[in-house]
């Protein structure tokens, strides 16, 4: 494992080591590129992981201060956690359930596709899908994504078998164990699903992908890629020209140190690296680096969400095994016709107890909030995740007054629906609601959209500098040697979820820096 | 399918090793013979009048109802809020003052304390009335983790809990219903 030192500027500098992160910095190492990637938690292992929601959330979830305004719930719900995401080394690839889906190919473009859309910043991608095919053939390769690669699905479980039965009595046709990285047979190292069913809480089997227990160690191996844990990056400098030069951060003992770089790449999610670029700002750039635009921190976008439960007569148990292996992908396609723009996947989803009685209706009591909760056994639960519309005023900037334990404003997130997004909403609650009616449900209940877990466009790329922060390489458009890595580059959301894109954009980045590296332009 | 035996028996070891709280297990296993201040884990409080203890056990009871759940998971969940109290001043005059006040709503609409206002409905009304206080906010939401994360509350809902040391349930029934239509 490689040791670098402070003042090393050969240094490709990456600041959080999740999905973005954590590939970006294998990859480099892969091609000898020397890297340190700034992890602002700590590092738990595979052995550290806890099946206890509450546990683990303590364990692994960011819970340093954020705030939120704007018309959706969450804001009244949870005021201090707009975002349900992760600081510990792997970032939220430890959190997440694994579904891996590739944008369909309108959503590259869905200014022209879907036209003006009144209150909506669409812009296309700067990309095609045929731009990033042989990216994501890596990404599903390097993931071992089921359904892939001649890997098979995953078996059903409980709650798949009830979603499956419901889809097919309303004759939906593509519904299957989805496109899933976690391994449904040994692979990689790492065995197969046990069907511990908690995925969300760190997977203590190791079948499902995690930067943690994949990239990193595979990088650390090659002796070109250090993790610092317990390192917040707090500043990113930059010298009279404008290029960056390292990073301040703080150590676990709370010391500001100096990371000196050739190179910077953020992958804080989409919170956090739009607020370390505004909390950046110098007199050179007094808006924030890489902000010429005035884009930095807009246009966040964090899928149209909802969930629906049901109950039914019999027992289903619906936490028994893999969270999220299970979909019907017929209401992705883009048919204005059913009243919105862009479409939407329906994916299992389970919570145990302790997780259900937060999230299932925030803030509700009473018998008929109880009610549901006795039948939890009998219960059924499915994901709506959509399309949202990127706006302008949906932003991440600084919060006035509000500073964390460093003296740093923390992020403020403001979020409102678009006319759009509830259109959508309600069509998911009235489709997942008949998927369930059809094979029996005597009670469906609408769950309110959680804490964000997909956090995108905040640092959006674009053909042209004064729409976007990065071009078509998430390099900032400003600034040559100052790279964005996580999903704070998507121009436009798409109805899926967003990390197989996540990593197939920085394998793809990483061969760029390192050709940019190797004619030193960079 | 596999189904869940619900009856979890919850012996003295279980509170030994579990309860989050400072309430003595001798106090605890007085719970069930009703829920008034004269019951050990009443008079066990450490921050709160042992009628106010009461009264927010019957209020979380009202809150979050459960027919299946014992009593003592409620005093178990209103032990924490003692707990915290016991070193929140702040906290404690809340809850003393929240108690207060619904006690006077209680007299003023049904002539006696909250905790003896016989039918759950009247009881609802008191609370709905003052649902958008403070204190009836750090009550729910606080109730809401302490009371639902209990581990041995789990089985009663037929949520089995950590499932790794069992080997997941690759052979414990995750595809096991049996009731659907056929496919
Ligand atoms: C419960 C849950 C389930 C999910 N399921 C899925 C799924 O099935 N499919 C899917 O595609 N996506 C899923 N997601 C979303 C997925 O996890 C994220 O999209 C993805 O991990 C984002 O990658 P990222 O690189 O942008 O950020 P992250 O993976 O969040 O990594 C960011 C890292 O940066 C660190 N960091 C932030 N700021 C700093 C700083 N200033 N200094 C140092 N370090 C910093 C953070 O601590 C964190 O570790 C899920 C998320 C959750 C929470
Ligand atoms: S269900 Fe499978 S992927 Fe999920 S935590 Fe368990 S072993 Fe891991």
């Amino acid at each position: 494992m490689a040791n670098f030192d402070l003042n090393d500027d050969s240094l490709v500098v990456i600041v959080g080591s999740g999905a973005g992160g954590g590939t970006l910095g294998n990859e480099l190492a892969q091609k000898g590129i020397k890297v340190v990637i700034l992890e602002a938690g700590d590092r738990n292992e595979i052995q550290d992981f806890v099946n206890d929601e509450w546990e683990s959330f303590a364990q692994l979830a960011w819970k340093d201060m954020r705030t939120t305004s704007g018309d959706w719930r969450v804001a009244h719900d949870f005021p201090n956690l707009p975002a349900w995401i992760v600081k510990s080394v792997g970032g939220t690839t430890t959190h997440w359930a694994g579904a891996s889906l590739r944008f369909h190919e309108h959503e590259f473009k869905t200014r022209s596709v879907y036209g003006n859309i009144q209150g909506a910043s669409l812009l296309d991608w700067p990309l095609t899908l045929a731009d990033m095919e042989p990216w994501y053939d890596r990404a599903e390769k390097k993931m071992g994504v089921t359904g892939t690669n001649g890997i098979p699905r995953l078996p059903g479980n409980n709650n798949f078998r009830v979603m499956q039965a419901g889809a097919q009595k309303l004759g939906y046709k593509e519904v299957h164990t989805g496109n899933m990285a976690i391994n449904s047979q040994p692979r990689d190292g790492r065995g197969s699903c046990q069907q511990i069913g908690f995925c969300f809480q760190g997977c203590k089997s190791g079948a499902k992908w995690s930067t943690l227990y994949t990239e990193i160690p595979k990088g650390e191996d090659t002796g070109n890629l250090e993790v610092r844990p317990n390192a917040m990056v707090v500043k990113i400098e930059h010298d009279a020209s404008g290029k960056v030069t390292g990073v301040l951060y703080m150590d676990e003992k709370g010391a500001t140190q100096r990371q000196k770089a050739r190179v910077v790449a953020v992958a804080g999610n989409s919170l956090e690296s739009p607020r370390l670029l505004l909390n950046s700002a110098s007199s050179k750039f007094p808006d924030g680096l890489a902000n010429s635009s005035g884009q930095v921190g807009r246009n966040y976008m964090r899928h149209t969400t909802a969930s629906v439960y049901a109950v039914f007569e019999k027992p289903v148990h619906m936490y028994r095994g893999t969270t999220m292996a299970g979909i019907i992908r017929d209401e992705s396609r883009n048919d204005p016709k059913r009243g919105f723009v862009g479409g939407y996947e329906m994916e299992t989803i389970s919570l145990g107890i302790p997780f259900l009685a937060a999230f299932l209706d925030p803030g509700a009591w009473g018998r008929s909030f109880t009610s549901a909760l006795d039948d939890y056994s009998n219960m059924a639960g499915m994901w709506i995740i959509g399309e949202d519309m990127p706006q302008p005023g949906n932003r991440v900037t600084l919060d006035k007054t509000v500073k964390d334990k460093f003296g740093l404003p923390v992020a403020s997130v403001h979020f409102d629906d678009h006319p759009n997004d509830v259109a959508m909403r309600q069509h998911g609650f009235q489709q997942g609601a008949a998927v369930y009616d059809a094979v029996g449900a005597t009670r469906t209940i609408q769950t309110t959209p959680y804490p964000s877990t997909h956090n995108l466009g905040t640092n959006r790329m674009s053909e042209k500098p004064a729409d976007g922060v990065v071009n078509r390489w998430g390099q900032t458009h400003d600034i040559r040697n100052l790279f964005v890595s996580d999903g704070s580059q998507f121009t436009t959301g798409a109805g899926c979820n967003p990390t197989l894109t996540i990593v197939a954009l920085a394998i793809r980045q990483a061969d760029y820096i390192a050709g940019q590296m190797g004619q030193k332009a960079i | 399918m596999r189904e869940i035996e619900r009856r979890t028996t919850v012996g003295r070891r279980v509170f030994m090793r579990g309860a989050a709280t400072a309430v003595p297990a001798a106090a605890l296993a007085s719970a069930g013979m009703g829920i008034t201040a004269e019951a050990a884990w009443a008079q066990a409080a450490k921050a709160l009048q042992p009628g106010s203890m009461a009264t927010l056990v019957r209020m979380s009871r009202d809150t979050y109802p459960h027919d299946h759940i014992p009593d003592v998971y409620y005093v178990r969940a209103v032990s924490t809020f003692d707990d915290k109290a016991s070193s929140d001043a702040d906290l404690k005059k809340l809850l003393e003052d929240g108690v207060a006040r619904l006690d006077g709503d209680a007299k003023t609409h049904f002539k006696t304390s909250y905790l003896e206002v016989p039918a759950e409905a009247d009881r609802i009304s008191l609370l709905t009335a003052i649902a958008q206080t403070p204190f009836f906010s750090k009550i729910r939401s606080g109730l809401v983790v302490s009371l639902y994360n209990q581990p041995d509350i789990w089985k009663r809902f037929g949520y089995e809990g950590s499932s790794y040391e069992y080997g997941g349930y690759l052979n414990r029934g995750f595809n096991d219903i049996d009731w659907l239509p056929a496919v």
